[in-house]
């Protein structure tokens, strides 16, 4: 009898594993994640895929990363306990790093960056306060867009989506 | 009763303040004791930043909640993003001393440090555990008598692990609070599922969000419904202006959207111009008659 090759075994071994995370190598490829994505019901998005491909292979190109709305269904079905949307999130953060931002999003930040909001006030809306009665404490935002401004800088923020 | 800080976030001032003010006139109302959060920033969002670069994530909403840990009060929040964003991260830092460490060197720039000392609270958990349904019916004199679909919105509940309200896939709590108003919460299929918005999908992907969406209004009208009951301005915004939308495709669904603290407004006897109902995308005039009409067969004195 021969010495048996571990790739006859067709064990996967992960050759990409941002997490550092061997839980999703539990992962039996049962489908119960994409059966309950509410997204992939209509989008190319299939979650069960996203876990098997990204220990084999950088998948940070795939539009379908964005295409889930983070609603949990899969992490909290997953019979293996895997925690799956947390998983997106971190393979999103590694297309990220990659540049891989979409203009969309990337204008979301910098409404942050600019206003320390990521949906500023328009004049429209400041209006209707107003007429509410519900004041806005400018020298108060103008605090926190100062000191979130600090905190970005710290943290590189404005570096990464640049990028 | 201890006080609480009101976070109010981003887009409930900025784009339905009308539940901003609605949210103060019920709190006022139960004699609840709750303060705005004036220097709070983004909460941050958490399908954008938690997505982008987590370390961020969690410096932004570490401010949030040292702000709230300076006034020594726990936050109530009306949204579920901000519930999810400060909550997540309160949990996170509280039982991770490397990255409290990492937040709280980038904290030390603008003088302050995180410490853990708050809880982060949603208004529908917290009128269900503090206050209670029987407390709350108590307050409401006559019933509200509209039928309704209620939407959980899934950052309310998920992760379960996180949140510890119970069940993600048949939760009871909110619709409890919406029949403690008189309504009646109508079960519907989909019931739990996404309104489509959450994850950076409205933003980016508008088109996709709505397929979500318009499953939900199409089984949500199907329940024959007054309106839906909303307990985050996101999934508010994604069925209110997502109607609007959905209507260029020649898609009339024409159903009002309430967050709840609208709703039990309308039950304390504000009117819905007070709650602020004008001031959604959705007017049908159809259902301000009914409330209009239930309010003055419920006035004081008949
Ligand atoms: S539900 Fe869990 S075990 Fe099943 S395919 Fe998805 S990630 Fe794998
Ligand atoms: S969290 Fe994302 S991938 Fe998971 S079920 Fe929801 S939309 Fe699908």
């Amino acid at each position: 009898m021969g010495i048996i090759s571990l790739k006859s075994l067709n064990i996967s071994f992960p050759i990409f594993n941002p997490m550092k995370n061997t839980e999703i190598l539990t992962c039996f490829q049962c489908g119960t994640c994409h059966a309950s994505c509410p997204s992939g019901k209509y989008t190319s998005l299939n979650v069960r895929k996203i876990v098997r491909d990204s220990v084999r292979k950088d998948i940070s190109d795939q539009p379908e990363l964005w295409m889930c709305t983070t609603c949990y269904n899969c992490q909290e079905r997953c019979p293996r306990g895997i925690k799956v949307t947390d998983f997106v999130l971190t393979l999103r953060s590694e297309a990220v790093k990659k540049g891989k931002i979409l203009p969309a999003h990337r204008k979301v930040c910098n409404f942050l960056i600019k206003t320390g909001q990521s949906i500023p006030i328009d004049d429209k809306h400041r209006d209707i306060r107003k007429k509410l009665g519900l004041r806005i404490d400018e020298a108060a935002r103008k605090k926190a867009l100062k000191d979130v401004k600090k905190l970005l800088i710290s943290t590189g923020f404005g570096e990464l989506i640049k990028k | 009763m201890k006080d609480l800080s009101l976070f109010a976030g981003c887009l409930i001032p900025n784009r339905y303040p009308g539940i901003e003010k609605a949210t103060g006139l019920v709190l006022d109302r139960l004699g609840i004791k709750c303060f705005e959060l004036k220097e709070a920033a983004c909460c941050p969002a958490p399908g954008v930043y938690r997505s982008f670069d987590k370390i961020t994530w969690l410096t932004l909403a570490s401010r949030n909640l040292v702000l709230a840990e300076e006034k020594g009060t726990d936050i109530l929040t009306i949204c579920n993003g901000c519930f999810s964003s400060l909550m997540d991260a309160n949990n996170i830092l509280k039982n991770d001393a490397v990255l409290r460490n990492e937040v709280n060197a980038h904290l030390k720039k603008i003088g302050k440090e995180y410490r853990g000392t708050i809880e982060v609270r949603h208004i529908m958990e917290f009128l269900h555990t503090d206050i209670g349904v029987k407390k709350l019916s108590d307050a409401i004199e006559k019933p509200l008598e509209i039928r309704t679909a209620v939407h959980y919105g899934c950052h309310l509940l998920k992760p379960t692990k996180e949140r510890k309200l119970g069940s993600a896939e048949c939760p009871v709590f909110f619709d409890e609070l919406v029949e403690a108003t008189g309504a009646k919460s109508v079960p519907y299929e989909g019931k739990t599922s996404c309104c489509g918005a959450g994850g950076g999908v409205r933003s980016a992907m508008l088109e996709t969000s709505f397929k979500m969406t318009e499953y939900k209004l199409d089984r949500i009208v199907r329940a024959e419904v007054d309106c839906i009951i909303d307990s985050c301005p996101f999934c508010h915004l994604q069925y209110d202006a997502g109607q609007v939308e959905l209507k260029k495709s020649g898609k009339n669904f024409d159903i009002p959207v309430l967050h709840f603290s609208q709703l039990l407004g309308l039950a304390l006897g504000y009117t819905p111009e007070d709650v602020g109902l004008h001031l959604n995308e959705i007017i049908n005039p159809g259902f301000f008659g009914k409330i209009a009409e239930i309010q003055k067969r419920n006035a004081p004195g008949r």
